[in-house]
């Protein structure tokens, strides 16, 4: 089997410690969805621009957590792990964006 | 060979082995492909959303109060599950299992609200998913997510059994971290829903 | 739901198929009984967690797909044979071109692929098994259980008829009430989950299991092809699996994401479909291309040309493949400027495969090459695929694809890239490494003949296919009447004929070679191996290398030949080996259950079924199992020390 003679695996945190990463977190996600919620009902913004702020606001929440909860970096083979999940990023933009792009007409055209 | 702890290793028991780092990698990447059956289900969603068919709309159907409830049930899960991590990191066997179980009670307090949702809908706004293309998508998206929700429950019990009848070890401590990755991937998710399916549901 | 809609019924060939199912099954059940052979196939083949037994099964697998797929497709060219034939009803032959389509592509180049892939690229990385030996066994059994639900499909309930492809509307409970297209759901539905398992699985062994000083770099092209094309059905299959559900879900429980009422969007299928379905066919591909990188180097006895170049290109085509699926559907409708992106994205995908082309030439060139059976198939690839590439680049602009868009010029464009491809592709590495697993070479000269019946036929079979298409005779069709169509037509049948020799010459050839080819049991039988795989026994040890080599440069082998130099040294160590187990087959039957019952709506079929996998998910929850050693004494027994 491969060796690994020893190397770090993970990354050191502390971890017996107070688990402050993760209560800012949280907080932030809180903070995050709230703030979502105070621009499309509260902000007086279009609605177009209120949800493209919330779906801004999302993708940080996402960040939050793959970074603060899911210990993303960890682990030799950390950069696959990353990479991995923007690969699965980038197809899924791809898929929702260009799902939209191609049936532009026919939303548009109320073709069904 | 696979399941040896390297001599010498002093890091979080989860990596402790090859075994270990592979099912952990494998897991990431299984998320990676989980990100797109979501984005297909999402896609589907935004295309069909207006395609009412003259039977309710999101406007008429969600509700402000039961969707923030959700939210921070499960936003609140996802953060006890990682304290749940942290105290296995402590090797705290009685700290993680405690989290564990808060972390499921608060992931069934999810299901049965959306759960009674969905049954408010059905039986008493007539919105099944064969009234219309939006209700298709809304009902197949959201469930799905449901779906994953209810399969991780059944999991972290099994898992939970495990800790109880063999303690920490590094393989009972990697299906404990792989189910953390899970659970956090569905809040992930479960961000979009709330911003893509209940937010600009209840405005546009 | 009454016996005779059941079974099909009222034609005499499926009368035939009827008898001929039941009689193959009895005589399986006779030859196992009468040579006492139950528990060996329970624990040497049913049970096995390794990855060269599971390859072997998927490799016959396919080669069974293949005939099936091959008669099929020599019914359809009967049927065309020349105008107004009555061989074959319309309705027949829809049924008939759906199942060659998605056996061909689903049910046998995808077995095929990872069948080569299971066999050979564990060990050129200098591994003993793959990642995951439990999942692997489970992908083969989802395979299984898809293929035997999708092959049942015509003799019961009826066979799928809207196409490989199963456009909505037509695919549609409207307009198709009946159980076939539920056959192709599901059959492709437990397949894709098997599919998806095995990407991760290669995935992983590859980043993880490689030998000592085996960088990224250092890895053989047919590895790094593996890799690629494991990024690609990670990515690719999860869209198949919403797509199947999605068509599911509107034909069993009446929702509207395919429908023409409700709602629903049609086009949404074609969308979701080709978003998987494009990437799908370089998955296919690019394995083939590994293959091919590994043959033309072995027998032009020079080092691959331009390593870093192969890598790229293969990694530019996993992407690009991507961002071109609309190219499958050009002529719906979705506008100039969408049509335009997918145009461009289309032509530029060939770029990187023409590197590709350069490069296996400029490898040949200046080399000394053996025209040994895996070497032929690989010469005729590059000019056949190049073909079947170029008129790609002419299918790739919009508006010209407005007139060759389902004609019969598509047809010969995509059975030139895809046979070319693919089936010369896993041929050649058929024969390039059977010798490795089976200790004996294919005969040669029998190989030959097979090959040159097989390439003639193929090339008589599709090119006049182009000019037929370009002459206006559409895709599909069952039946014509235009008389200036025959003579290509008829020119096609016989090329047809022709590959069913060839195949049956190979088929031949296996048989023969494994009653009277002599058992030379050389470790690099073609002598010029320069991948891992030639530095060890064959037939190949179950435990594949008795020691982990250090690797230090490409083509391992062949420069430690060169060196006088011993690959595989140093002391024997106890080596640790997976335990077989019994829950992968049981779980496939299981799944086929719940298919079978999803297909016919037959829920108290369903729900035990899915139970019954919930359980068996919770027992291999709860299996601690560690797997076993191997000791020193037998590892030396085995190698001859």
């Amino acid at each position: 089997m491969a060796s690994h003679n020893n190397e770090q695996y993970v990354e050191e945190h502390d971890h017996h410690g107070f688990p402050w990463g993760h209560v800012i977190g949280f907080i932030l996600s809180l903070v995050l969805t709230g703030a979502a919620l105070w621009f499309v009902f509260n902000s007086g913004l279009s609605t177009s621009v209120a949800i493209g702020i919330s779906i801004v606001l999302a993708i940080l929440q996402v960040f939050v957590q793959l970074y603060m909860f899911m210990h993303i970096r960890e682990s030799k083979s950390a950069p696959f792990q990353s990479g991995a999940i923007y690969f699965g990023i980038f197809i899924a933009l791809t898929v929702v964006l260009g799902s939209i792009f191609v049936m532009w007409y026919v939303l548009v055209s109320h073709m069904y | 060979m696979a399941a040896h702890v390297d001599p010498g290793y002093k890091g979080p028991l989860e990596y402790a082995t090859e075994e270990g780092r592979m099912n952990i990698l494998g897991f990431w990447i299984f998320l990676g492909a989980e990100f797109v059956l979501f984005s297909c289900l999402f896609a589907m969603y935004i295309v069909l959303q207006g395609s009412t068919a003259g039977g309710p709309t999101s406007q008429e159907l969600f509700e402000f109060k039961s969707m923030l409830i959700q939210t921070l049930l499960l936003l609140t899960s996802s953060f006890t599950c990682g304290l749940a991590i942290h105290e296995m990191r402590r090797e705290n066997k009685k700290g993680l299992i405690i989290w564990l179980i808060i972390t499921l009670l608060l992931g069934l307090g999810f299901l049965y609200m959306e759960i009674e949702e969905f049954l408010l809908y059905i039986y008493h706004e007539g919105a099944t998913w064969g009234t219309s293309a939006f209700l298709s998508s809304f009902f197949v998206l959201v469930g799905t997510h449901g779906a994953h929700v209810t399969l991780g429950s059944l999991w972290m019990i099994s898992i939970i059994i495990q800790l109880v009848q063999r303690g920490l070890t590094p393989r009972t401590t990697r299906k404990a971290f792989i189910i953390g990755l899970y659970w956090h991937f569905l809040d992930v998710m479960w961000i979009f829903i709330f911003t893509i399916v209940y937010l600009t549901g209840m405005v546009v | 739901m009454r016996l005779d809609e059941f079974f099909v019924t009222g034609d005499p060939m499926i009368y035939a198929a009827d008898v001929s199912i039941v009689l193959t099954i009895i005589a399986i059940v006779a030859v196992l009984t009468y040579f006492k052979k139950w528990k060996w196939l329970w624990t040497e083949w049913l049970t096995t967690v390794d990855h060269k037994k599971i390859g072997i099964m998927y490799i016959l697998a396919a080669l069974l797909m293949m005939f099936r797929g091959g008669v099929d497709g020599l019914l359809m060219r009967i049927q065309l044979a020349a105008p107004d034939m009555k061989f074959l009803e319309s309705e027949h032959y829809n049924q008939i071109f759906t199942t060659h389509g998605t056996l061909m592509i689903i049910f046998m180049a995808m077995p095929f692929i990872f069948g080569m892939i299971n066999i050979a690229m564990p060990l050129q990385i200098g591994a003993r098994d793959v990642a995951y030996p439990w999942l692997n066994a489970l992908s083969f059994w989802l395979f299984f259980a898809g293929a035997m639900l999708f092959n049942i499909s015509f003799v019961i309930g009826g066979s799928p008829d809207a196409g490989w492809t199963s456009y909505t509307p037509l695919a549609s409970i409207e307009h198709s009430p009946g159980v076939g297209q539920n056959y192709y759901l599901w059959g492709l539905q437990l397949s894709g989950i098997g599919s998806l398992a095995s990407g991760i699985n290669f995935m992983v062994t590859i980043l993880r299991m490689r030998a000592p000083g085996m960088t990224l770099m250092k890895m053989p092209m047919f590895t790094w092809s593996v890799f690629i094309t494991s990024i690609i059905i990670v990515y690719a299959f999860p869209i198949l699996t919403v797509a199947l559900a999605l068509l599911t879900f509107d034909r069993m429980f009446g929702t509207h994401f395919f429908t023409v009422d409700g709602g629903g969007m049609p086009m949404m299928w074609l969308n979701l479909f080709w978003m998987w379905g494009h990437p799908e066919v370089y998955i296919v591909v690019l394995p083939a291309f590994g293959i091919f990188s590994e043959v033309v180097s072995t027998f032009s006895r020079r080092r691959l040309f331009g390593h870093h170049a192969m890598v790229m290109s293969m990694a530019a085509i996993a992407v690009l493949s991507f961002i071109v699926w609309v190219h499958h559907f050009f002529t719906m409708g979705a506008g100039p400027a969408v049509n335009s992106f997918f145009s461009i994205s289309t032509m530029l995908i060939a770029v990187p495969t023409g590197v590709k082309i350069f490069n296996w030439l400029a490898t040949m060139y200046k080399g000394r090459i053996r025209f040994t059976v895996p070497m032929l198939w690989t010469l005729a690839f590059i000019p056949n695929f190049v073909i079947g590439g170029v008129t790609g680049v002419m299918l790739a602009a919009a508006p010209a694809d407005y007139q060759y868009h389902n004609s019969y010029f598509l047809v010969g464009h995509f059975h030139y890239v895809l046979i070319a491809g693919v089936v010369f592709g896993m041929i050649a590495g058929l024969y390039y490494w059977w010798p490795k697993f089976f200790g004996f070479k294919l005969n040669e000269r029998q190989g030959k003949h097979g090959f040159w019946w097989f390439m003639i036929g193929f090339n008589l079979t599709f090119f006049p296919q182009y000019i037929l298409g370009l002459m206006g005779m559409p895709r599909r069709i069952y039946m014509y009447t235009n008389a200036d169509w025959s003579l290509l037509n008829m020119t096609s049948t016989i090329g047809a004929v022709m590959q069913g020799i060839g195949f049956l010459i190979i088929c031949y050839n296996i048989y023969w070679s494994v009653r009277y080819a002599p058992r030379t049991n050389e470790a690099d039988p073609w002598d010029g191996g320069r991948t891992l795989e030639w530095a060890i026994p064959s037939p190949v040890p179950y435990y594949n290398f008795s020691r982990v080599p250090e690797i230090k440069e490409l083509d391992p082998v062949w420069y430690a030949k060169k060196r006088g130099e011993k690959l595989i040294d140093g002391p024997l160590e106890k080596i640790h080996m997976p335990s077989n187990s019994g829950v992968p087959f049981i779980l496939g039957q299981i799944f086929f259950v719940f298919g079978f019952g999803f297909v016919f709506g037959w829920f108290w079929m369903v729900i035990p079924a899915f139970i019954a996998i919930l359980l068996c998910m919770a027992w291999r929850s709860f299996d601690y199992d560690d797997g076993y050693y191997v000791n020193v004494e037998e590892i030396k027994e085995i190698e001859g020390v």
